[in-house]
C-alpha cells in the first residue's frame, strides 16, 4: 500500500457512502464538487469503497467523476462498520497523504469523519454548504456557524488532509457518463483490523419516506406565525392541492406540529424547489442557508422587515392563515371551473 | 453500581444573540446561557436509567467544559437528578475546537473519572452543531460508541441501543464502559418548573478544575492547537426583486396569480387555466 511521490498529493479523497444508494445521492453530490476543485488545483478526484462486492459502486462512482477509485473488498467489510472503516481510512490517508477528504454529512458519515480527523490530527468542518479553494490553493469550508446566524469560511492551514462533510443536497451531481474512464484500484485488506466492538443484532431497512421534500418543485414552509398545529395543519391542504411536500422550522418541529423529518434548515433538509411558500417564518440563518437554492419564493409575514421577507421574489404583508386560505380556494377554484 | 456521566454544553441562548448585520460581528459574551437542549436529552437518557427500578443503583455526574458562568448547567443538572457536577474551566481550554474539547474531557475521564461505565453525550449542540464531540470523545478514550440512539437498554455489563439512521433501523449491542450519544427528539424531557428546585441543590455537589487541577501539560494551548481558522464570517444577503404585496388576503392572492401564476403553475405541473377544462371532463 504505498504510493511513490504522493508526498505532495494534491489528491481530494471523496468516501464512498454507498450504503443507501438511490435514496442518498450524497456521494454522487460531492463527487461534483470535487471534480470542480480539482480542475483548479490539478489533483484527481479519488474515490473509496470498503465493503463487499462493491464493484458496481466503484464504477457508478467513475461515471460521475472519479479519477480512480481505490476498493478494499472483502466479506468482513459486508456490513457497515464505523471502528473498522474509520481504521481503513486513517490507514489509507496516512499512506497516500490525500490534500482533501470529503465525506457526506450522512449520519454514517458524521461518525467516520470526526474519529478520522481525530486519528489524523486534522481539522473538520462539520455541515459544510460550500467549498471553495483559495488563491493559494487552500480548501475553504463554508459553514453556518456561530449560532448559525452566520456563515463562516473556514481554513485548515497547516494539517492535512483538509477535512469537511458535506450537507446532502449542498451540490448537483454530474450527469452519469458511460464513456468516463477511471482507474480501479484494488488494495489487500490490512493484517491488523481491529475487531468490532459493536455488534450489530439487527439491521432493517426503513425509509423515512419515499419521495423527499429535497426533490419536490413546489415546497410549502411553515413556522411559529402559522399559530397552532391546528393550523399548521392547512399546509396540508395547500401541498395537496399543489401537488407540494411540506417543510417547518425548528420552532414547529419541536412543537409537534409536523415531524421531524420535515424540518428544513442546516440541522434538516436542504431544499431547491422552483416555487416555494414561506408562511410565517422569520428567516433565521439556520433555516435560509437551506432554501437559497430555490428559484422562485413567496413569503407571507406581519412583519413586513423579517428577514424572510426581504429575501423573497414576492413578499406578502399578511396574516399567513388567511393568505393560506386564501391560496387554497384560489388554486381549487382554477382547477374546478 | 453504575456511573453515568453525561457531558453537557453550555450554549448561548441565539434567539437572543445581540447580532449586528451591517458590521458582521457577534458579542458572544452578552448573550445568555442555557443548557445545549442536545446535552440536555443526553441527560434525559441518564435520568431514565436511573429511575429505572430494574436498573442498579446509578450514580449521575454532570461534566463541562466552558467559562465560569457554564456552572449554571451544573447546577441545573443537579436540580434535574445528577448526583454532582463538574466544571472544566480554565483560560487554556478557551477556544478550544471539537478536537481539543474531547481531549480535556477524556483527560478528566482519564485522570479523575476511571470508574465511568457509560459516557452520554448529545448527538449535537445547538451552537455549533458539529456532532464531533461525542464520537471523538470515544475515539480519544478508545471505548466502543454507538450514536443517534433513541433507546437505551442496560443488562449487565451490556448496553443495547436502538437508532434509526440513514433509512436503517438498527439494533447495536456493546459492553461497557462505552460511550452513546442520543438522538434529537428521542429523550424530550417533560417540562420542569425550576424556580422552586433551584433552591434544593447544595452547591458543594459542583467541584471546579482548572487545567492544572485536571492534569494537563504546561504548553496546552486550546487556540493554538487547534489545526483550523477561521477566515472570516459574514451573514450572507440574497438580491432578489423584491416585490412587496399588501391589502386584505383576497386582493393580495389576486394579485399574486395575477402576476405569478405561469411560474406558480409551470412548477405544478399543470396550467391551471387548461386545467380547468380537463378536471370538469374527468
Ligand atoms: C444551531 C442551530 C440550528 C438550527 N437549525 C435550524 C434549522 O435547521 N431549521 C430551522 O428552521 N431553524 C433552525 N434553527 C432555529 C432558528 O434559529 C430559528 O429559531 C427558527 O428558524 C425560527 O423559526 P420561525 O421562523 O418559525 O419562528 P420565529 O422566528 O418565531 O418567527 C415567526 C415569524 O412569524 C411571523 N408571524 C407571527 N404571526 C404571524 C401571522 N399571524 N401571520 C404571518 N406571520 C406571522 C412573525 O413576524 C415572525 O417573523 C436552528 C438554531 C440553531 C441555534
Ligand atoms: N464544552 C463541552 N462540555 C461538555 N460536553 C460537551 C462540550 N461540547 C460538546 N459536548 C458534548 O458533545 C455533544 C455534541 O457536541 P458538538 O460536537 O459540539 O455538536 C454535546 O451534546 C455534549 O454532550
Amino acid at each position: 500500500m504505498s504510493d511513490k511521490g504522493a508526498k505532495k498529493n494534491k489528491d481530494i479523497w471523496v468516501l464512498g457512502d454507498y450504503r443507501n444508494y438511490f435514496q442518498s445521492r450524497v456521494t454522487l453530490q460531492i463527487l461534483a464538487r470535487a471534480r470542480a476543485l480539482a480542475e483548479i488545483t490539478g489533483g484527481r478526484v479519488c474515490a473509496l469503497v470498503f465493503g463487499h462486492d462493491v464493484g458496481e459502486y466503484a464504477r457508478e462512482y467513475i461515471a460521475h467523476g472519479a479519477d480512480r477509485v481505490y476498493v478494499m473488498d472483502d466479506p468482513c467489510l459486508k456490513s457497515y462498520s464505523v471502528e473498522k472503516f474509520s481504521f481503513l481510512l486513517t490507514r489509507m490517508a496516512r499512506e497516500f497523504r490525500p490534500d482533501i477528504l470529503l465525506v457526506g454529512a450522512t449520519r454514517f458519515g458524521q461518525e467516520i469523519a470526526p474519529r478520522t480527523a481525530k486519528e489524523l490530527d486534522t481539522g473538520l468542518t462539520a455541515d459544510c454548504i460550500d467549498l471553495e479553494i483559495d488563491d493559494k490553493g487552500r480548501l475553504v469550508q463554508i459553514a453556518p456557524s456561530f449560532g448559525g446566524n452566520l456563515i463562516a469560511r473556514i481554513i485548515t492551514p497547516k494539517a492535512r488532509p483538509q477535512m469537511a462533510t458535506v450537507r446532502p443536497g449542498t451540490f448537483q451531481e454530474r450527469p452519469h457518463d458511460d464513456t468516463a474512464t477511471g482507474e480501479i484500484v484494488t488494495l489487500d485488506l490490512p493484517e491488523n483490523m481491529p475487531a468490532d466492538r459493536v455488534r450489530c443484532i439487527r439491521s432493517t431497512y426503513k425509509p423515512v419516506k419515499t419521495r423527499g421534500i429535497e426533490e419536490a418543485d413546489i415546497v410549502i414552509t411553515g413556522g411559529r406565525g402559522m399559530g397552532s398545529k391546528g393550523k399548521f395543519k392547512k399546509l396540508f391542504d395547500l401541498a395537496a392541492l399543489m401537488n407540494a411536500e411540506v417543510g417547518a422550522t425548528r420552532p414547529v418541529v419541536y412543537s409537534d406540529w409536523i415531524s421531524h423529518d420535515a424540518l428544513v434548515g442546516q440541522a434538516g433538509k436542504h431544499i431547491r424547489p422552483k416555487v416555494l411558500f414561506s408562511f410565517g417564518i422569520s428567516g433565521a440563518i439556520q433555516h435560509t442557508a437551506a432554501i437559497s437554492d430555490a428559484d422562485f419564493i413567496v413569503a407571507v409575514n406581519k412583519n413586513p422587515n423579517a428577514t424572510m421577507m426581504k429575501m423573497a421574489d414576492v413578499a406578502i404583508v399578511a396574516d399567513a392563515n388567511q393568505v393560506c386560505t386564501g391560496i387554497i380556494r384560489a388554486v381549487k377554484a382554477a382547477v374546478r371551473e | 453500581m453504575l456511573n453515568i456521566i453525561v457531558c453537557i454544553k453550555q450554549v448561548p441562548m441565539v434567539s437572543e444573540l445581540p447580532w449586528n448585520a451591517k458590521t458582521g460581528t457577534l458579542k458572544r459574551e452578552l448573550a445568555q446561557g442555557m443548557m445545549d437542549p442536545s446535552s440536555r436529552q443526553a441527560l434525559e437518557a441518564a435520568l431514565r436509567l436511573k429511575q429505572d427500578p430494574e436498573q442498579q443503583t446509578v450514580t449521575i455526574t454532570a461534566l463541562t467544559m466552558g467559562p465560569p458562568m457554564a456552572e449554571e448547567v451544573l447546577y441545573q443538572a443537579v436540580a434535574l437528578g445528577a448526583d454532582c457536577g463538574v466544571l472544566l474551566t480554565d483560560r487554556r481550554m478557551a477556544g478550544a475546537d471539537t478536537c481539543l474539547t474531547s481531549f480535556i474531557l477524556a483527560e478528566y475521564l482519564r485522570n479523575h473519572a476511571p470508574e465511568t461505565d457509560l459516557v452520554l453525550c448529545g448527538s449535537q449542540t445547538s451552537d455549533s452543531e458539529t456532532a464531533q464531540v461525542g464520537p471523538q470523545l470515544a475515539c480519544e478514550l478508545d471505548i466502543p460508541a454507538i450514536g443517534w440512539a433513541s433507546d437505551i437498554r442496560l443488562t449487565g455489563n451490556t448496553a443495547r441501543v436502538e437508532r434509526h439512521v440513514d433509512d436503517f433501523l438498527e439494533v447495536l449491542e456493546m459492553d461497557l464502559p462505552g460511550l452513546v450519544t442520543v438522538d434529537q427528539g428521542a429523550f424530550v424531557p417533560g417540562y420542569t418548573a425550576l424556580g422552586g428546585v433551584q433552591s434544593a441543590f447544595d452547591a458543594s455537589e459542583v467541584s471546579i478544575l482548572d487545567a492544572q487541577a485536571l492534569g494537563l501539560e504546561k504548553r496546552f494551548n486550546a487556540i493554538k492547537d487547534s489545526p483550523t481558522r477561521i477566515l472570516d464570517v459574514y451573514s450572507p444577503t440574497t438580491e432578489k426583486e423584491n416585490r412587496v404585496l399588501k391589502g386584505a388576503a383576497k386582493t393580495v392572492v389576486d394579485r399574486l396569480f395575477k402576476e405569478y401564476g405561469k411560474t406558480i403553475s409551470s412548477a405544478m405541473g399543470k396550467d391551471l387555466k387548461i386545467e380547468r377544462g380537463r378536471e370538469g371532463s374527468r
